[in-house]
């Protein structure tokens, strides 16, 4: 029998908090994290705000020299798993590091360093190219140095599959648990491209907001005004957990993953597939395996980017899956307030959706203002809500067309 | 400017994150500051940059201790 999968640990370094009460406290307040980019000079660029992690030092985490060998998202996860692997109360060193394993993804990987050593090639020559350019800038070596420092030596894997990767990653992840590979998983998403090339290929895209003079205005997903994303960074990390392990071990239970979806939409490189079908799909797989009716679900995390063709479709895909119930359950972009975090979206929403279960409150979607008839569902507008939600959805969309969805319920007991 | 053995230190200090004090000649790179591959091979470019020489990787593999490296550089100027 398939095993049964809690969440029993958070960690998350977002642009509206590095620890988990700062997050969610401002998740409900409904703050913007968003502000003028602070990391290059981007007067040149057409985008110029950005939802930027701030005063993070990672000197806290780990020495200067294991510091300098990594990327900043790779210390971004680092950081965060040390304190979702602390909220969890899990010490690797007494437990059987074997069954512990490691799946973080990120939706590009190492572009500062990526960036700083093309620099070198092309200023200095091929010798000055530090030995450290690759093992610093493949994506998957979040998962890698995760596992290196926590000592985690169970399955080490990562996904990447552009924005949908924390999702997929938290998905997968729970299967490795549930078919019993693992007892723990340290999962999620991380990123950190607030970068030149980062900024350039994305405003070539046009897919960024302009909204440069109101940056804390600028992400607003599913409203009319809406005119792009706004990138933010981070990480988002989960300490899932197989029940048995979780009750075993007397740990406090945050909520419990009950279902995973995927689909792809093969239909192009960046725009949504019609419709949204590819999205649906992957809600509607989501829903099978969990064994819900489409009228269980009480709240979506939807991936809501604020991109005009994003928020429109993933609404008709709602529509398409939940009918008339698609009305009376209610829906949020919290990226609203963190901006998105691309490959670590997923990560830092099924914290969001987590928390949202346990504490009985459902984050916001702020800046919303004005209607779009596209867009008709109840997003949640502006302020918090505090009602009784026992299972939620949170999506996410990537380019490529991948879609992943993750079922969650409040935990309720073991029977 | 800086005598050579206090230019080696200090990338040696900012490279390798040990405290100045064990940047003596005698320390090894590797089993006393705890260098691995990757770790030399890195601070190799940095002290090509810093001393404007290029070391070649047979030069590079004689590196032993931070002596050694000073020795090498002052042979070289």
């Amino acid at each position: 029998m398939s095993k049964r999968v809690v969440i029993t640990g958070l960690g998350v370094l977002s642009p509206i908090g590095n620890d988990i009460p700062t997050f969610w406290n401002n998740l409900i307040s409904g703050k913007s994290g968003i502000g003028p980019v602070t990391r290059f000079d981007a007067s040149d660029f057409p985008t110029r705000i950005a939802g930027e992690v701030k005063g993070f030092d990672p000197l806290e985490y780990m020495d200067r020299k294991e510091a300098r060998r990594m990327d900043r998202f790779v210390q971004f996860a680092v950081a965060a798993s040390q304190n979702a692997l602390k909220d969890a109360g899990i010490e690797i060193d007494r437990e059987d590091p074997d069954r512990i394993g490691t799946y973080i993804g990120s939706g590009i990987g190492g572009l500062q360093t990526w960036e700083d050593q093309h620099r070198n090639l092309i200023e200095k020559g091929p010798r000055r190219v530090s030995p450290f350019f690759i093992p610093m800038m493949i994506a998957n070596m979040a998962a890698g140095q995760v596992s290196i420092s926590t000592g985690a030596k169970g399955p080490c894997s990562a996904a990447i599959s552009a924005c949908a990767t924390g999702t997929h990653s938290i998905g997968d992840a729970a299967n490795i648990i549930r078919r019993g590979d693992a007892d723990v998983m340290i999962a999620g998403g991380t990123e950190a491209t607030v970068t030149p090339m980062a900024f350039a290929g994305f405003c070539a895209n046009q897919a960024m907001s302009r909204r440069n003079d109101e940056p804390e205005r600028a992400s607003r997903p599913f409203d009319k005004e809406r005119d792009g994303f706004v990138m933010g960074e981070g990480a988002g990390i989960l300490i899932l957990e197989s029940l048995d392990h979780a009750l075993d071990r007397g740990a406090e239970i945050v909520a419990e993953v009950i279902g995973y979806g995927m689909s792809g939409d093969a239909y192009h490189l960046t725009a949504p597939a019609p419709e949204g079908e590819g999205a649906a799909r992957s809600m509607k797989r989501a829903l099978n395996e969990a064994g819900l009716k489409p009228e269980d679900v009480d709240y979506i995390n939807a991936h809501g980017t604020s991109t005009g063709p994003n928020d429109k479709f993933e609404t008709i895909a709602m529509k398409n899956v939940f009918g008339d119930h698609a009305y009376r359950l209610a829906v949020s972009s919290t990226k609203s307030m963190t901006g998105h975090l691309l490959g670590a979206a997923g990560g830092v929403e099924a914290i969001a959706t987590a928390l949202a279960l346990k504490e009985k409150i459902l984050p916001p979607t702020i800046n919303y203002e004005y209607p779009d008839p596209d867009c008709d569902l109840d997003y949640i507008p502006n302020e918090a809500r505090r009602v009784n939600v026992n299972v939620a959805l949170s999506n996410s969309l990537g380019f490529g067309g991948h879609n992943a969805t993750i079922a969650l319920k409040a935990y309720d007991g073991a029977e | 400017m800086a005598d050579v053995l206090s230019r080696v230190q200090r990338i040696i200090v900012d490279r390798l994150g040990v405290d100045a004090s064990e940047v003596t000649r005698e320390a090894s790179i590797k089993d006393d500051l705890g260098a691995d591959s990757l770790d030399v091979m890195d601070m190799i470019l940095e002290l090509e940059d810093e001393f404007s020489l290029e070391i070649s990787d047979e030069e590079a593999e004689k590196i032993n201790t931070v002596g050694d490296i000073v020795t090498y550089i002052e042979s070289r100027s």
